[in-house]
């Protein structure tokens, strides 16, 4: 996916004249929260347990290497094949041989967030293959031809009328407003008869397990075991720091995930997926691919943003992050939107067009506090900014303003005589209109200086206390 | 003065938006901490605690700012800033210093002193013999800061509670970012609008008369929108009201 991101503003600028998309992200926002929150209360000491995730995900990323050496033999042991990409490129060809070699024709998806990140879909289409997206969210942006706004959510910026719309286009069905349970009825009927087709289903995996070689994934629509049973061939597509060591820590992520991204004790279908066909199986695929992408992952895992690598794709930092509800998941302009993804975009397409990302962003911590596995995101955003200040991607009236403010600031006697005549000669009450200001009163009044500085005043008392005592 | 003598020496730091945009919140803080018993003190060297530096990634002159305060504040019992924000930049000082431990050691003993004001007085001193006056209806903005990191949340309503007169009304989302957030209100000042009507609207819904907060910088940013929009809700910094000393609120004429 070609990235936008250096086109933020102007897309935060769009998204927050949208007032469908408007009405669409307040819906969304309340629900989520709500949820999760009402989860949490129900579950006895969920701060333990997103200690214990965290703890399993630290592990695990110490012993890497390991952990996908063990996942890797268990995979080939069970019959199936596992794929190293080191980048995108490498990930979209390993996906293509394998289709081209079982002669497929046409592929079926579970939602896959790397998948959005190697950008297979535009590559199998281009090599002639039909893609049909199985998730609704994902089935209806793809009808729009739209990337996902939410990371479990796909359409969340879309309205019931705008689905009503694409519906009636695409499937020629009536244009009038409609409820939900029609509407996917609908798209169920359609997608039955493309998975019965399918040459090919690709799926993500939420967490993978070296100790057995297994695939956790968790869906809501059951759309996940389907495309994973019915076609010929299965290939999971998942980041390296996916892996998880036992059956017992997928289970303790798995409670972590579904309370984090939905409120749910559990989602709905949880499957378990361990090779392809045996022989006394009546269902199930006869080949099964595992392609491992790294695009970037194993650089992170040796600098200082190894904590970015915990995160496990449940988009409660996108529900509680205010700029996010405010402006929704496409003004980011890449695939990960929110506080993960203004941390893993800089990661991924590097930190040039990607400036506003970190500073797009109040450090108002919340996104911190709901982190399942307690990702300080807040502190690894500013942490990029230091990175942008440093490699001067940060330059001109910025630059020079912050440089002019501290070189006062570290002079505190011409800084106090000069802020004691700012505040005798400004205007008294709240400024319409200040000079040089980027931004603050377009919307907003500046509240002015009273005259005299708290320092000047003090010390006036000071002077007038001694002279008296 | 204070007749206090065997109270504990505290270094107050007014931060370098109330020493310029509203210093009767530093005088209201040096009358709650003379009502509490303590000796307070503004020493002169003291500036800017460096934050804007700090989150905009310019760390030779955080580091500079840093040091500048932990001179400025050495030989002080306890440190005290009426902004969470500020007393957590305090607290992460340290963090600055990785390589110059001596540094690291002077940044630790002022991070282990330092407080948030309201949180200082109740934590701290034990102490919530307030004695104002503020009759009128009033909501309570937890800045993020102050809220989570510090802790910040029982003890200004605790204080508060001892207003006569005062109702507190609690809003919704009280807890959510008011869109300040330092530098990203004039960065992205369409974004930063949006957060603040949210902000005000759940202000507008409780009928309070009155917003207060125990930071400045979300206070410029609510009370500069409220008066863009001719709202007569007005803002005040919570040691303000706890020490009886309001006027017509920030942005207000009265001086």
């Amino acid at each position: 996916m070609k990235s936008t991101a250096h086109l933020f503003t102007e897309q935060a600028r769009a998204a927050l004249a949208d007032d469908s998309l408007q009405a669409a992200l307040r819906r969304a926002k309340s629900g989520f929260i709500d949820k999760r929150a009402a989860a949490i209360a129900a579950f006895p000491d969920f701060d333990g347990l997103r200690e214990r995730g965290r703890r399993i995900k630290d592990h695990t990323l110490a012993h890497l290497d390991h952990y996908l050496e063990r996942f890797a033999d268990a995979v080939e042991a069970c019959g199936g094949h596992v794929h190293w990409a080191r980048d995108a490129d490498e990930a979209r060809r390993a996906v293509l041989d394998i289709c081209q070699r079982a002669q497929a024709r046409s592929v079926i998806k579970g939602k896959t967030m790397v998948g959005e990140e190697i950008g297979i879909n535009g590559a199998l289409e281009q090599a002639g293959l039909e893609v049909v997206e199985t998730d609704l969210g994902e089935y209806i942006i793809q009808l729009a031809k739209e990337p996902p706004s939410h990371i479990i959510a796909p359409a969340v910026h879309k309205t019931r009328a705008q689905i009503c719309q694409l519906f009636a286009e695409h499937h020629g069905s009536t244009a009038a407003l409609r409820e939900a349970p029609e509407l996917v009825a609908e798209a169920r009927a359609i997608l039955r008869e493309k998975f019965l087709a399918a040459d090919v289903g690709i799926t993500g995996g939420n967490f993978l397990v070296a100790e057995t070689g297994t695939v956790v994934l968790v869906t809501n629509e059951g759309n996940g075991d389907l495309s994973l049973t019915l076609p010929r061939v299965h290939i999971v597509l998942a980041g390296i720091e996916k892996l998880v060591p036992t059956l017992d820590d997928a289970a303790t992520m798995v409670r972590l995930l579904a309370r984090s991204a939905t409120g749910q004790e559990i989602s709905t279908y949880t499957t378990f997926v361990t090779g392809p066909r045996r022989a006394n199986e009546p269902e199930g695929p006869d080949e099964y691919h595992v392609v491992l992408l790294d695009n970037g992952r194993a650089r992170m895992l040796a600098d200082e943003f190894r904590e970015m690598l915990r995160c496990i794709r449940c988009g409660a930092c996108l529900n509680h992050c205010p700029v996010y509800s405010a402006i929704g998941g496409h003004a980011y302009g890449w695939v990960y939107p929110g506080p993960m993804g203004s941390v893993l975009t800089p990661q991924f397409i590097g930190l040039d067009g990607t400036k506003d990302l970190p500073n797009a962003c109040t450090l108002n911590g919340r996104c911190q506090d709901v982190c399942p596995v307690k990702i300080p995101l807040p502190g690894l955003l500013r942490r990029l900014r230091d990175l942008q200040f440093e490699r001067r991607i940060i330059r001109g009236p910025q630059r020079w303003a912050l440089r002019l403010w501290g070189w006062v600031a570290r002079r505190p006697r011409l800084y106090h005589r000069l802020t004691a005549l700012a505040a005798r000669f400004a205007p008294r009450g709240a400024a319409r209109r200040l000079p040089l200001d980027p931004g603050w009163t377009r919307s907003r009044d500046f509240p002015l200086p009273k005259g005299r500085t708290f320092q000047s005043a003090w010390q006036e008392r000071q002077r007038q206390e001694n002279g008296h005592g | 003065m204070s007749v206090n003598t065997g109270g504990p020496r505290v270094g107050l730091f007014v931060t370098c938006l109330v020493d310029l945009l509203r210093p009767n919140v530093g005088f209201a803080a040096v009358k709650l901490l003379e009502d509490a018993g303590c000796r307070v003190e503004v020493p002169g060297g003291l500036t800017c605690c460096g934050q804007p530096a700090y989150n905009s990634g310019d760390l030779t002159d955080a580091r500079a700012l840093a040091k500048q305060t932990i001179q400025a504040l050495e030989s002080c019992d306890y440190v005290v800033l009426p902004s969470g924000s500020c007393a957590g930049m305090l607290r992460l000082y340290p963090e600055l210093f990785a390589a110059e431990p001596a540094w690291q050691s002077r940044a630790q003993q002022l991070a282990e002193r330092s407080y948030e004001l309201t949180s200082f007085l109740v934590d701290v001193l034990h102490w919530d013999a307030v004695e104002a006056e503020f009759p009128a209806s009033a909501t309570y903005h937890d800045a993020c800061s102050g809220l989570r990191q510090l802790g910040v949340k029982r003890q200004p309503r605790q204080l508060l509670d001892k207003v006569s007169g005062l109702e507190l009304r609690e809003m919704r989302d009280t807890e959510v970012c008011c869109g300040f957030g330092g530098t990203f209100c004039v960065k992205y000042p369409d974004i930063s609008t949006r957060m603040v009507d949210d902000k005000i609207a759940n202000i507008a819904e409780t009928g309070a008369q009155a917003v207060l907060a125990g930071e400045l910088g979300c206070l410029l940013n609510i009370a500069g929108r409220l008066r863009r929009q001719g709202s007569p809700v007005r803002a005040y910094h919570v040691a303000e009201v706890l020490a009886g000393m309001t006027d017509d609120g920030i942005g207000g004429e009265e001086a």
